[in-house]
């Protein structure tokens, strides 16, 4: 017979305003199996989880149960504050009458009460029936693989090369240098980007721990975190490389100009992106348009040409143009300095370390005229470039003869994001980024664990934020080869062998490719590594022979039946 | 094949010779435009506020008598077709809102004790010759090629807009217009003016706008080398066309006539004088013709 205790949490007035949590606690006393229960204001304080183990040693009991909030918040709490009591922690549970019975059900004290007392006598239903159980460990292979050898790819492999791990950056294109090597200059410091890309690429290609295969493609990555398989291509020739993490640095792709028919864009050749005006600002023999070559005395840029536009465009932001396009205004009056520059803006997002005064400094000391408002149409005229905007500052309609328009267009996800992603397994958002783990705690990690995103790739960004998410996604790739093996939870599934028919159903069922038939023994096995315990194969199995532990047929069976004991 | 047909009221007045030249054209290329047996003005604004159920009566019927003639057509057609921009935008969006509110056209069919269900297809003209009956087809069927006619395409706004429920070009840089100018043989001429607005129904109450708007879009045709200007909506024909009175080239006879669509085409397929219907223009296009003809 089981040796149940069970803590009621008040959590303040969280769950006691709705719940009352002395009577939860003295009806569940009386259920079979338990033999402590009490309640208590704040469980994961230092007192409650005192009481808690206190509890544990005086009664000597051999399954906890706290009452209390998701198990999402404290679960590994009190797993870890009983296991200092020498509770096993798989023989303990969260019993969830936080967000699943008081907040839903303010106002209404006895059916919450009684819905509590339901709720907590599943769960010692379910202890009664959880096993002992402990971590297992796997190997790790502590060598980085980083996709992408633009900026932010090369600062990740340096940060990781220098802590003494091995890495290898693979990059499709024959050099280093990612979009950054198209830039003419990076703005507040106005240092030539070229040259600091330089610096950058000589490190990477001299130093010791990063093996740079360019012209290579990552063509198939097999295995989990700490243990990939990852074939590389690289001019047809293939290698396969063992990798314990995967930093996706793929970058971005610029708007397809044509889309942007209303401004000229793909039809009109004196009308250009950012990225293409960039080189021009690059070339050796002076800035010339490209129609027929002439130094452009009146340069028009627009902002937000193709973003924040759901209906035609993108719906997001890009971030990067109330920046880069003062940078090229102030370029332009460099190499112009009797040329004149005009940004149409919607408004200007320039929050950064310097980042307003650097706009400022472009109107006020480059005389660059910013115009508030859209613009509405750009079309070639003989050899200027009409541009029909409006100002609302001013109230009035504008038409510009422009010899030249610049398009702050969007960035977009690099072309070959999804593919990726499918080949990682990692998730991609709505707009065709890679999609973090969380949007607010864990910006640098994908879905799938061991793999990490830096720069563009995850979302539009410029090159210091770029540089900042590469070294985060460089530290969660220490944090992971700083440990000797990798710890794996237990509670994952398994295949009764003497009931497995060898169907297969549950091999096609399974997300994470976590099994497989044996192609000897005809019977399904699970590589526990890789399970998520999602439990797709218990349902699909027609034998009961695949079950989850500690979540077998059996405990939720006996769960379902307490709830109307 | 045969399509069920709204003429709308100004192709019942105002703008005859669109009507009858679009019938004599539709004739001649095998798509019979068969007028709706019952039908009344579609309100000829299409209601913008939230809750205008009041507005979207008058569309809704049209609908429903649209359904009633497409079940009982013979033929197997499944879009009901009109010509002024203005009946089919009206039509094409209370039928797209008609759709994604089930709530507002219960409403309707309660007041109106009628049963529209929701789905019947509106296309304009337009697009049954792109779509069903195809450029090249077109082509096949010209006799007398317009061959060095330098048409200017004027697509105006309703055509087009708004897109996500118009959807019958590019809103930004549309063709279709240019594609039928060039089965006709003429050469269509870009210009930049040719989805701005003609001014619309401020001619009736600010003519002086309309009258601005257009002699920039008309000047703006002619400086991009233009002879004729082609459109598919009788205010703008109108807006285009008889504001030229008081330009300098209209007074010095340097005008550029403004033709429906179907007028080009009822020349081009070699119909008949009067299905071009060219005396209600203010600038004739009679000259034009001729001289193509001549030219020949």
């Amino acid at each position: 017979m089981s040796r149940i205790g069970v803590f009621v949490c008040h959590c303040g007035i969280n769950v006691a305003g709705t719940v009352d949590v002395e009577r939860v606690a003295e009806e569940i006393d009386h259920y079979p199996g338990v033999v402590y229960a009490t309640d208590y204001k704040y469980m994961c304080s230092d007192p409650g989880q005192q009481l808690l183990q206190e509890a544990i040693e005086e009664h000597r009991l051999d399954g906890v149960i706290v009452a209390a909030c998701s198990p999402a918040m404290h679960e590994a709490t009190f797993r870890r504050a009983g296991a200092k009591a020498g509770l096993n922690p798989y023989r303990f549970e969260s019993a969830n009458i936080r967000e699943q019975c008081s907040w839903v059900h303010e106002g209404d004290t006895e059916r919450a009460t009684e819905k509590a007392i339901e709720i907590v006598r599943t769960l010692v239903e379910k202890v009664k029936r959880d096993d002992e159980m402990a971590p297992f460990h796997l190997p790790l292979t502590k060598r980085a693989l980083v996709i992408g050898g633009g900026i932010a790819g090369m600062q990740a492999a340096l940060d990781v090369a220098d802590a003494g791990f091995p890495v290898v950056l693979v990059e499709r294109e024959g050099r280093l240098g990612g979009k950054m090597a198209r830039l003419s200059g990076t703005y507040l410091n106005f240092e030539a980007a070229p040259d600091l890309l330089e610096q950058k690429i000589e490190q990477v290609l001299e130093h010791p721990n990063i093996q740079v295969l360019t012209n290579a493609q990552v063509v198939e990555v097999e295995g989990y975190v700490g243990n990939f398989d990852v074939k590389v291509s690289q001019l047809d020739k293939p290698e396969t490389f063992e990798i314990g993490a995967i930093v996706m640095a793929t970058g971005w792709d610029p708007y397809p100009l044509d889309r942007l028919s209303e401004y000229g864009g793909g039809a009109t050749p004196d009308v250009v992106d950012g990225l293409t005006f960039e080189e021009m600002l690059r070339s050796g023999n002076g800035l010339r348009r490209p129609s027929d070559g002439r130094a452009p005395q009146e340069v028009v840029f627009v902002q937000c040409a193709g973003s924040r536009d759901p209906e035609r465009g993108v719906p997001y932001c890009s971030k990067v143009c109330c920046m880069y396009v003062p940078k090229m205004a102030r370029m332009f009056k460099e190499r112009v300095p009797e040329g004149q520059a005009y940004v149409f803006y919607i408004d200007i997002r320039s929050a950064g370390k310097g980042y307003d005064e650097y706009v400022q400094q472009a109107m006020e000391d480059y005389d660059v005229l910013y115009l508030r408002g859209k613009v509405s149409k750009i079309f070639r005229d003989g050899d200027k470039v009409i541009v029909w905007g409006v100002d609302t500052l001013g109230g009035q309609q504008l038409e510009v003869a422009a010899d030249l328009v610049v398009l702050a267009t969007p960035m977009m996800p690099g072309d070959q994001t999804t593919e990726l992603a499918q080949t990682v397994r990692a998730g991609v958002g709505e707009n065709g980024f890679f999609s973090e783990a969380h949007p607010k705690l864990r910006p640098v990690e994908s879905l799938t664990a061991g793999v990490f995103l830096a720069g563009a790739a995850q979302g539009p960004k410029d090159i210091p934020e770029s540089v900042s998410q590469a070294s985060g996604a460089a530290a969660k790739v220490l944090q992971l080869f700083s440990l000797d093996q990798m710890v794996q939870e237990p509670t994952v599934a398994y295949v009764i062998e003497e009931i497995c028919s060898g169907c297969g159903a549950c091999v096609g069922v399974c997300p994470y490719e976590a099994r497989e038939l044996h192609p000897v023994r005809g019977i399904a096995v699970v590589n526990a590594a890789l399970c998520q315990n999602c439990g797709a194969c218990v349902v699909a199995c027609p034998n009961k022979a695949s079950q989850i532990h500690n979540w077998t047929p059996e405990q939720i069976l006996a769960m379902a039946d307490a709830v109307s004991w | 094949m045969a399509y069920p047909y709204f003429p709308g009221c100004t192709l019942s007045t105002q703008a005859k010779n669109y009507d009858r030249s679009a019938r004599a054209v539709a004739a001649a290329l095998g798509l019979e435009l068969e007028e709706l047996a019952e039908w009344q003005c579609c309100g000829a604004t299409f209601p913008l506020m939230l809750d205008d159920s009041l507005a979207l009566i008058a569309p809704t019927r049209i609908l429903y008598q649209a359904q009633q003639a497409l079940e009982q057509a013979s033929n197997s057609s499944r879009s009901v077709t009109t010509l002024c921009s203005i009946c089919f935008n009206v039509l094409r969006r209370s039928q797209a809102l008609l759709e994604r509110d089930p709530e507002m056209l219960d409403r309707i069919n309660w007041f109106t004790e009628q049963e529209y269900r929701g789905d019947v297809h509106i296309a304009h003209f337009l697009e049954l010759l792109r779509d069903d009956l195809g450029w090249e087809a077109l082509a096949e069927r010209v006799t007398h090629p317009l061959t060095g006619l330098r048409v200017a395409p004027y697509y105006g706004c309703l055509l087009l807009r708004p897109y996500d429920e118009i959807g019958l070009d590019d809103p930004e840089a549309p063709t279709i217009l240019h594609d039928l100018v060039q089965a006709l043989g003429a050469e269509p001429v870009d210009f930049p003016y040719n989805i701005e607005c003609c001014g619309s129904y401020l001619t009736v109450k600010e003519p002086e706008v309309p009258e601005m708007l257009s002699q920039e879009i008309v000047a703006s045709a002619r400086e991009h080398g233009a002879q004729v200007i082609v459109t598919a909506c009788p205010l703008c024909q109108f807006n285009l066309d008889y504001p030229q009175r008081e330009t300098e080239a209209g007074r010095t006879g340097d005008e550029i006539a403004t033709l429906y669509f179907t007028q080009l085409m009822a020349v081009a397929l070699g119909l008949p004088e009067e299905t071009w219907g060219f005396a209600d223009h203010y600038v004739d296009p009679q000259p034009l013709v001729a001289a193509l003809e001549a030219g020949e």
